[in-house]
């Protein structure tokens, strides 16, 4: 009560906060970012809707890396680690993150479950995060880019439908490629018309982890961005 | 859905502001929710809804202020309009979004003895 006055009202006290409601995902993004950073491995967050061929994609790099990358991964599923499994039987070192109901992996969920993973001797570490096009726009892992998939069977308003999931991509991987002579109704002219809608500056790859189309590619971006994050790494370790 | 999520982290936030200024309640939270930003601001008041149960926010309303996306140009600084292409009519570069990916709590009213 206000004892100012006796008047009998509340005390009400507005008080300004200006907080980030996910500052501590944020905090713990960053300490992964830390980690990631310091071992100069580059983490990827692989986004993209259920059977958009976020597995297969990751198979079909670890045949071209063979030998020549080790390649870790983190498979994020609301159940069972069939995803895990597969990456393992491909050469990757890999770990599930069994997420119950929830939607989307989170910065914790990630620091856990590298705490699993020896990811010491690992030049390149793929979260494949829930299928899911909405939620795990949302929240940094501490990820130095995040690949979304779209498969050409999806639609080519896909984009359009979800713009923050495609907003936040660094690349996208049009996925399913070898597919595409079967799709009368699907151009990837008009895919790309969706994306520059919701990216401005649009980076995308087709790809066929089937065939094998456009793999090469991907791969050369990939080591373009180890190469970026190793000049970041030098960067912090000289400020 | 990972509105619920969003709701635990804005609980813990207030709460922990609540109890270090020694309130008795909180009575309304100011949130500012962007257009860009990947939460959908009807999903976040029913998620409060249920969550505020039995807590030291049980009455506490969420006022949530939508903020608009608004992209401007990289180089001019030029408005880039929304629902087209993402590039800058008059100069042709990217557009970058100014505003509108917000997830942020900006006041919280509180009852203090």
């Amino acid at each position: 009560m206000c004892d100012s006055c006796g008047c009998g009202d509340t005390n009400l006290v507005p008080v300004e906060v200006q907080q980030r409601i996910l500052s501590d995902n944020e905090r713990t993004a960053a300490h992964n970012r830390h980690h990631f950073l310091e071992r100069s491995l580059l983490a990827v967050n692989v986004m993209g809707s259920p059977g958009a061929g976020k597995t297969a994609v990751l198979e079909a790099t670890a045949r071209a890396l063979h030998g020549r990358r080790l390649i870790g991964a983190l498979a994020g599923d609301l159940a069972t680690d069939h995803d895990a499994q597969r990456l393992s039987a491909a050469g990757i070192r890999a770990e599930s993150i069994t997420t119950g109901s929830a939607c989307h992996l989170d910065a914790s969920m990630v620091h856990h479950a590298l705490h699993q993973l020896n990811c010491a001797d690992l030049d390149y570490l793929f979260i494949e995060n829930v299928g899911n096009l909405v939620c795990p726009a949302v929240y940094d892992l501490g990820q130095a880019a995040n690949v979304v998939l779209l498969a050409v069977t999806e639609g080519e308003d896909k984009p359009l439908k979800y713009p923050v999931m495609f907003h936040k991509a660094d690349l996208v991987l049009i996925s399913k490629i070898d597919l595409l002579p079967h799709l009368p109704d699907i151009s990837l002219d008009r895919i790309v018309d969706s994306l520059r809608h919701v990216m401005p500056n649009p980076k995308y790859l087709a790809v066929s982890a089937r065939t094998g189309q456009g793999i090469d590619d991907w791969i050369m971006w990939l080591h373009q961005q180890e190469h970026a994050a190793v000049a970041d790494h030098h960067r912090h370790a000289h400020v | 859905m990972h509105e619920y999520s969003i709701v635990q982290s804005l609980y813990d936030a207030v709460a922990g502001q609540a109890v270090r200024s020694g309130a008795k309640s909180v009575h309304a939270i100011h949130v500012r929710i962007g257009e860009m930003s990947g939460v959908d601001p009807g999903l976040l008041d029913t998620a409060w809804k249920v969550f505020r149960l039995r807590t030291i926010c049980e009455t506490a309303a969420l006022d949530v202020e939508i903020v608009a996306a608004e992209w401007r140009c990289s180089l001019c600084g030029g408005l880039v309009p929304r629902g087209g292409m993402l590039t800058c009519g008059a100069c042709g570069a990217p557009a970058k979004l100014k505003q509108g990916d917000e997830i942020l709590i900006d006041r919280i009213v509180m009852e203090v003895p």
